[in-house]
């Protein structure tokens, strides 16, 4: 850990003169801050689609998980009875806090995007609506069932929890898929790097010896390559950051109806997390150069 | 300062040297020749640690040299100034820091380095090429450029293969010059050659050693040539 730190320190530090040793080497040191700056770029969509899909996975969790609701079908002269009934039954329910039945203009409210705000509901045979928040442990779905089944054969429970469930695991493989995705483009970084620095210590396989031959330690040859690529790896990187970031600032904003897709930009404090990407892909090209190094100039004499 | 003990090596056919047990005195002077194809760039090999010999063992400065680590190696040429029959460079640097590379590599470039390597580069006669690319020296040029890059660390030893192969015989009497100038100042030289009036000449300036290889054997050879 400390040869790491202090290679770090001289890296940022620098040598003049470490880095011109070995000679400028035009078009692979361009492919490799292109493959950085796509490799960020992708990285921070990766990120964005995470981050996003972990917000709706917590929203259809938590504000959802609470509430149920039972629907009351019955001829029209029945329905007040059998709502108090249901009610009733509910009042007795353990694990409900709290219930209550919707009134007509709650009811049209919910019905106006389909029917027009005009709706007579009396004129419909529209089952009425019982919402209830539960106790945080929840109640025994299945029991209510039952029971209002015996009691009040117009009632029906509607568990949100049905449809709920596969939406929330939706969103958290989303979420996972997108840190996997982040994690394999960071690999790809470390594979291209390695890939890179290979070709230049074999392209400059002259230099080395002849460095060798005046005595340059394998730390300050290594040194050299490492610095060069882990330079081009941040440069590139944060290229490519910034581009994403950009491209994130003007999707359109969260919607009141907020999804996945709209809801895609970073939200508060998480703006700052792209920026760790560059310092990250210098570090992993700081590695990757390093080992690729150290296993060249192993074998020679 | 380098001692070979029973010393042998081969590249992988028969034995190229056995049994060589040699010391290099500190603060003398050598020449080593013997025909083409003997050893002589082998056996130079073996004294900088670039070749590990297959039997016997190898001292420098008191170290044994299989003992050594890379890093261990490199520390070592810092004090062994070595010209290579082939002076290879960095040819997309200058003459001028191709001749202060050893004290880039060593972090020993300063201000009173840069004096140092102008007074050197004005000795071997290429002040006018310090900003050459070293493709485009002569094969002389080349010589004296290794010669400098040898000699800027002030090694201890000084080992030259062939330092004067390619340049006439007044720059083969300046590049003499400057290494028993070197020797006057209290470094051990170890010339390898077969030019035999460069080993007359240097005789008149200073006492000189010859070893000769012949028979895969290192022998003193007589004070008469
Ligand atoms: N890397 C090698 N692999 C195999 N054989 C080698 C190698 N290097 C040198 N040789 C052989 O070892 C022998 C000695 O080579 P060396 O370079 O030491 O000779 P030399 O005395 O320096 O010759 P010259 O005066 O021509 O420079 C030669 O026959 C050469 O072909
Ligand atoms: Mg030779």
């Amino acid at each position: 850990m400390t040869v790491v730190r202090l290679d770090l320190r001289h890296l940022i530090s620098g040598d003049r003169q470490a880095n011109r040793v070995v000679p400028p080497s035009g078009v692979t040191a361009h492919l490799t801050i292109f493959a950085a700056a796509a490799m960020a770029f992708l990285a921070v969509f990766a990120m964005a689609m995470s981050l996003a899909a972990g917000r709706l996975a917590a929203r259809w969790g938590d504000e959802l998980a609470q509430s149920s609701t039972i629907r009351v079908v019955a001829p029209a002269d029945q329905i007040a009875a059998q709502t108090q009934a249901a009610l009733g039954i509910l009042e007795t329910t353990a694990g409900v806090a709290f219930a209550r039945a919707l009134d007509e203009a709650e009811q049209r409210a919910l019905l106006a995007p389909w029917f027009g705000a005009e709706l007579d509901l009396q004129a419909l045979p529209v089952p009425q609506l019982i919402e209830m928040i539960e106790e945080d442990e929840g109640f025994d779905a299945a029991g209510l069932r039952l029971r209002l089944a015996a009691e009040v054969p117009g009632a029906f429970l509607d568990d949100h929890s049905r449809w709920r469930a596969p939406l929330v695991e939706a969103a958290g493989r989303l979420r996972l898929l997108g840190w996997i995705s982040a994690l394999l483009l960071g690999a790809s970084v470390a594979a291209i790097v390695t890939l890179a620095a290979r070709a230049a210590l074999a392209a400059n396989a002259q230099v080395i010896s002849v460095l060798r031959l005046v005595g340059a330690t394998d730390r300050y040859i290594a040194q050299a390559f490492i610095r060069r690529f882990s330079l081009r790896a941040f440069g590139g990187a944060t290229i490519g950051v910034l581009c994403a970031m950009i491209a994130v600032a003007i999707l359109p904003g969260a919607s009141e109806a907020a999804g996945l897709l709209t809801g895609l930009s970073f939200q508060g404090w998480h703006w700052v997390l792209p920026l760790f990407i560059p310092p990250l892909c210098a570090l992993v090209a700081f590695l990757a150069t390093g080992v690729a190094a150290r296993r060249t100039l192993g074998k020679l004499t | 300062m380098i001692e070979l003990k029973n010393v042998a090596y081969s590249y992988g056919g028969g034995a190229l040297l056995s049994d060589i047990s040699l010391t290099l005195a500190a603060g003398s002077f050598y020449f080593l020749t013997g025909p083409s194809g003997a050893g002589k760039t082998t056996l130079l090999k073996l004294c900088y640690g670039a070749l590990q010999p297959t039997a016997g063992d190898v001292l420098l400065f008191g170290e044994d040299v299989a003992g050594l680590a890379r890093d261990g190696i490199a520390a070592l040429r810092r004090r062994v100034g070595v010209v290579h029959q082939d002076c290879q460079f960095l040819d997309h640097l200058s003459v001028a820091e191709n001749i202060a590379l050893p004290l880039d590599v060593s972090g020993r470039a300063s201000a009173a380095a840069d004096g140092d390597l102008n007074e050197l580069m004005a000795w071997v006669g290429l002040t006018q090429r310090a900003e050459a690319l070293p493709p485009e020296l002569s094969g002389g040029e080349r010589q004296r450029a290794a010669l400098a890059r040898a000699v800027i660390m002030s090694p201890d030893v000084v080992l030259a293969d062939e330092p004067t192969g390619n340049v006439d015989w007044e720059m083969s009497q300046r590049l003499l010059r400057l290494l028993v100038e070197l020797n006057r100042m209290g470094k051990t030289v170890l010339i390898a050659t077969h030019d035999l009036s460069l080993i007359r000449a240097a005789k008149t300036q200073v006492q000189a050693r010859v070893l000769r290889i012949s028979n895969r054997q290192v022998q003193l050879a007589g004070a008469d040539l």
